[in-house]
């Protein structure tokens, strides 16, 4: 299993029976191959569809059934399709139980930075603000650094925000890690990973709770 | 009976220098890749366009864009046509670029006759450095001004002559909101059926909001399957 997959297959572990989830680009449009069809859950998708089903097989592509990413998807039973506007009622309405988000960085307070890198990368904001914002529960998936070994996960963001306070949970290939009123809590350590290399790639002080720590 | 099916050539002589056009679709599908195309062989400049996305290199509304045919760009999201990103950096076009939701909404504002309407969005962000902040029953808020356009060019899978529109799938997307928004709205649709013959229940858009109907014949590769999204 690569990183992404790892983290994906860990991901899909916090969504439970029948809610309505919203998977980002990258790393969460992996999730869905993580999920038994029998929990019921609805991905919801910005370009107007609740009830995208599994993979799309070679082959069999709708030209008019794409998801947000571009991707060509399928239909889950229950499926529904609705122009932009009630797909963000949806969404800043408040009823996306769970949105997975990947990040450039995230903050101990759980603020989120991951739409602009300004001078270097700015091609828009998509439908990651209201997400982020209005989601019932917001959980970051992402590799724990970046690609040149920096910490993305830090005392405070240094990116612009793409909103504050928002994030509940973070998962990495290495950790899941809880954003907590005290700061960020460590709830489980992957196999291959121990606390001291957990600690030397975060930038941000992590609580430990007393005993075993669980792993995945 | 009113018949409001038109030649695509008839139907663009509404569009002008310096109008403001919405154009529907999100990605591809609900592109309305033959108006543009068409709009292209027109002529109109200096045009303010509004879309979700730029399309890709060398479709849809990027035909216009790399033509020199617009000036400023108003979208949510352009991060799958490098060339226009490319453009906006060397200062080539104006772009403006909003939250997807707040985007649609103020254009479904600008359709329902609304002046704007007012959000949290972005409150804690440097969104809020070029927005119109106010206090409402002591919370912040900004206020998003509605949006219209003197154009909406949207494509639909069916429409009868009265213009009653059928979306097909996620082709629907912005495609509704915008006929609302627009002066002059222009349909191209995949077929064209008797008025009369759709069910009223299943009637996506009335035909109120439409102005023309273009029939499209054989569709073009733009709106098959792009085998670049093909996994």
């Amino acid at each position: 299993m690569s990183c992404k997959e790892k983290i994906a297959a860990r991901a899909a572990r916090e969504v439970r029976a029948g809610q309505v989830i919203n998977l980002g680009i990258g790393i969460p449009t992996m999730i869905p191959d993580y999920l038994p069809e029998s929990l019921g859950v609805f991905i919801q998708s910005e370009n107007g569809i609740l009830g995208i089903g599994p993979r799309c097989r070679n082959g069999t592509e709708d030209r008019n059934l794409i998801d947000a990413g571009a991707n060509y998807v399928t239909l889950a039973p229950g499926a529904s399709f609705f122009d932009s506007a009630v797909s963000f009622a949806i969404i800043r309405g408040g009823r996306v139980d769970v949105s997975f988000l990947g990040t450039l960085q995230v903050s101990a307070d759980g603020d989120l930075a991951n739409w602009i890198i300004p001078g270097k990368m700015a091609p828009g904001i998509g439908g990651g603000m209201e997400l982020a914002q209005k989601a019932r529960k917001v959980i970051v998936t992402t590799s724990h650094t970046t690609r040149d070994g920096s910490p993305k996960i830090l005392t405070r963001c240094t990116l612009p925000l793409t909103a504050k306070g928002c994030v509940r949970t973070i998962i990495t290939e290495l950790a899941v890690i809880d954003v907590i009123p005290g700061g960020l809590m460590l709830r489980e350590l992957a196999e291959e990973t121990c606390l001291d290399e957990v600690r030397e790639k975060t930038a941000a002080p992590l609580l430990v709770a007393e005993g075993e720590i669980a792993r995945f | 009976m009113i018949d409001k099916t038109l030649p695509i050539d008839q139907a663009l002589q509404a569009v002008h220098d310096r109008h403001t056009v919405m154009v529907g679709g999100f990605g591809a599908p609900g592109t309305p890749f033959l108006l543009l195309e068409s709009l292209l062989a027109q002529g109109a400049g200096n045009l303010t366009l509004v879309k979700n996305d730029a399309n890709e290199p060398g479709m849809g509304i990027s035909k216009l864009l790399e033509a020199g045919r617009v000036n400023t760009l108003i979208a949510s999201h352009i991060g799958l046509n490098p060339v226009v990103v490319a453009m906006m950096h060397r200062r080539e076009i104006e772009v403006e670029l909003y939250p997807q939701g707040i985007l649609a909404e103020k254009i479904r504002a600008g359709g329902a006759g609304l002046i704007g309407f007012l959000t949290d969005i972005g409150l804690d962000t440097i969104l809020r450095d070029s927005r119109q902040v106010m206090s409402v029953d002591g919370r912040e808020a900004i206020f998003e001004p509605a949006l219209r356009a003197d154009i909406a060019l949207i494509h639909a899978s069916k429409a009868d002559r009265a213009g009653n529109l059928v979306f097909s799938r996620s082709a629907r997307n912005f495609c509704p909101l915008m006929a609302m928004a627009a002066d002059r709205v222009i349909v191209e649709v995949e077929e064209v059926v008797p008025t009369g013959s759709l069910d009223p229940d299943g009637v996506h858009l009335p035909g109120a909001f439409v102005d023309h109907v273009v029939s499209l014949g054989e569709l073009t590769p733009d709106y098959g399957v792009l085998p670049q999204h093909v996994l």
